[in-house]
């Protein structure tokens, strides 16, 4: 037979192929019964372990703080909707499933430098695959994913969540204390500060 | 107790059915229990106090499913077939001993004058005990057992094959050469037992291990290989190459839905009770219980006793073949076959020759207890003599010679 070459299309050359021999059973593997023996004392002990087993409907499970669940809106000091509606969530939404109107800011709002505000904010919570972009795009920590999990709704329209539905899920989960907020820049955020030199 | 009495038959037919289907049940909701347990869950506790009411669910659940009948399998086999699977399997219970057992007496050599009396005395003595079995004084016994064993297989063969589903097919095939391979080993081993009691009547050799002790003892290698066995024809995990889910959807009852699969799964459970009722009597001395059962004069009394020392026998083996499943990876058809072939038809075969030596030279019994370490033994520094390339062939590893550019293959054998 002769040598193949194959070239490029080697997934693995085989010089980096590392042959490993199967171990040698010695007497005590050949005899089959005391591995045995070893499998049954490891699986009998686990039979008096704690058990690991959450009970769901009464047993809430503990979330991490980072669990992506339903989208909330944040409101700044003054209870308004954070968000400055620059649209960079909706971009960065591999699932189009976030829908912004933008409107100019109401003249009170805009003493505090805020330019725009959304009008409608629109989150089709069945299109949404929970990734978390909106969240990394977000310049003013407006748009913030909670640990709330167990999101059901009787028709298509109910999962469609609008900005004052958004506003109440920031309400309820910052009062049930499950998700601070948690938004590490200033009021307005990176984006309404000057560029760095 | 009288030797056909049709009343008393019918009771005991009621008692052991109703009785084993109970354990099934029972053993379904303890499979998932001990499962889950051993994988540090809690398993089912949502029916009834701590999932007690699990398998009657489960079981209503059959009743009530959709009754499917493909279009493409063949319907008279398809629907005999679980029938058939079920019936085997039950009409094995007939010899089964479930309590305390009297052998049939012997028949009386007419020496003397009042040979005939001490007959009729011995009837009379026979007829007055209680016999926990359907069928008592059966001669062929066990061998009646081991061929229904075999007819089981027709069940699960006529599913797979009616069923018209390469799936099916294939579960049905790996069964059937599972099964007869494993038949062999099966028989082999106790064919010892046999020939040392001198009977294959399951009352006879209960009584036999009441005088003489438990063949657990004599014979703890055959004990071993007739457990191995006899997971492997119940398609117990280690051995349930066909219904391997990972492989074959469900085996052969892939095409089954509603009660059809429920009578399927149920086989498998009666299989195992069975099962383990025979190991109890051929190897762990049946109702006898280290003379706790001798000690109780009532004799009502000691039918119960009896009756709770075999029957826990058995569901101490039930569980233990879980144990075993949920501790045991499946093994390769490949390797299946060469552990009945090759490891345990050579060692029954040679400790069914010890037996035969032993007996013609009249030799103690002690003796094949230490014959069987010695062949258990034996086999182990046989298999690392060999390292296992007899019983467990591996592929040969070709290994790159040094120096070779990268990109080529080293085609060398």
């Amino acid at each position: 037979m002769e040598k193949l070459t194959h070239g490029a299309t080697m997934p693995i050359p085989e010089s980096e192929v590392t042959w490993v021999e199967e171990a040698k059973l010695g007497l005590w593997e050949q005899l089959y019964v005391p591995a045995l023996v070893a499998g049954l004392k490891t699986t009998l002990s686990h039979m008096f372990k704690p058990k690991i087993t959450e009970q769901y409907p009464e047993q809430e499970p503990k979330l991490p703080a980072n669990y992506r669940g339903v989208h909330r809106l944040n409101r700044d000091e003054a209870g308004r909707v954070k968000c400055v509606a620059c649209y960079m969530c909706a971009t960065a939404c591999p699932a189009h499933c976030i829908d912004i109107v933008a409107a100019p800011a109401p003249p009170e709002w805009q003493k505090d430098g805020r330019e725009k505000y959304p009008e409608t904010f629109v989150i089709d919570e069945l299109r949404c695959i929970y990734c978390g972009m909106c969240e990394e795009a977000c310049p003013v920590d407006a748009i913030e994913l909670t640990t709330l999990y167990d999101l059901t709704g009787l028709s298509r329209e109910q999962m469609i969540f609008d900005k004052e539905k958004l506003l109440s899920v920031f309400d309820v989960t910052t009062q049930a204390g499950t998700d601070p907020i948690r938004t590490r820049s200033g009021p307005l955020g990176p984006a309404s500060e000057p560029p760095p030199m | 107790m009288p030797l056909f009495d049709p009343y008393t038959t019918a009771i005991l037919i009621v008692a052991v059915i109703a009785g084993v289907m109970g354990v099934c049940a029972y053993l379904t909701l303890g499979e998932r229990k001990i499962s889950a347990w051993m994988q540090d869950r809690i398993g089912p506790n949502r029916v009834g106090p701590g999932g007690l009411l699990q398998p009657i669910v489960d079981g209503g659940k059959f009743f009530l499913k959709e009754e499917v009948i493909p279009d493409h399998v063949d319907k008279v086999f398809y629907v005999i077939a679980p029938a058939v699977a079920l019936s085997t399997a039950l009409l094995a219970l007939a010899v089964v001993p479930v309590g305390a057992t009297t052998p049939v007496p012997d028949p009386v050599a007419v020496t003397s004058p009042g040979a005939v009396d001490t007959f009729y005395q011995h009837q009379a003595d026979y007829q007055s005990q209680l016999n926990f079995i359907i069928a008592p004084g059966l001669d062929i016994g066990i061998l009646y057992i081991f061929a229904l064993g075999s007819l089981a297989v027709y069940g699960v063969i006529l599913a797979g094959w009616s069923a018209n589903n390469k799936y099916s097919l294939l579960g049905a095939l790996r069964s059937s050469a599972q099964i007869v391979s494993y038949e062999i080993p099966l028989g082999l081993s106790v064919l010892g037992v046999f020939l040392i009691v001198g009977s294959l009547n399951p009352e006879k050799i209960i009584a036999w291990q009441t005088a003489n002790g438990w063949f657990i003892v004599f014979m703890p290698l055959g004990f071993l290989l007739f457990l191995t066995s006899s997971y492997a024809e119940c398609s117990r995990l280690p051995f349930d190459l066909p219904e391997a889910e990972q492989e074959l959807v469900g085996g052969y009852h892939t095409e089954y839905s509603s009660l059809k699969l429920g009578l399927m799964l149920l086989t498998e459970y009666v299989h195992l009770v069975t099962a383990s009722f025979i190991i109890s009597v051929l190897f762990l001395g049946g109702w006898s219980f280290f003379g706790l059962e001798a000690m109780i004069e009532n004799p009502v009394a000691a039918a119960v006793v009896k009756l709770l020392v075999l029957c826990g026998k058995m569901l101490s083996l039930c569980i233990f073949a879980q144990f075993i499943r949920w501790t045991i990876p499946r093994f390769r058809f490949d390797q299946l076959m060469n552990l009945a072939w090759k490891v345990m038809i050579p060692l029954t075969l040679l400790n069914f020759l010890a037996v035969m030596v032993l007996l013609q030279f009249q030799m103690p019994l002690f003796i094949l207890t230490f014959i069987n370490i010695v062949l258990f033994l034996g086999a182990g520094l046989f298999g690392v003599w060999f390292r296992g390339s007899m019983s467990n062939p591996k592929r040969r590893v070709v290994k790159l010679p040094p120096g070779l550019p990268p990109g080529v293959t080293f085609a060398g054998r």
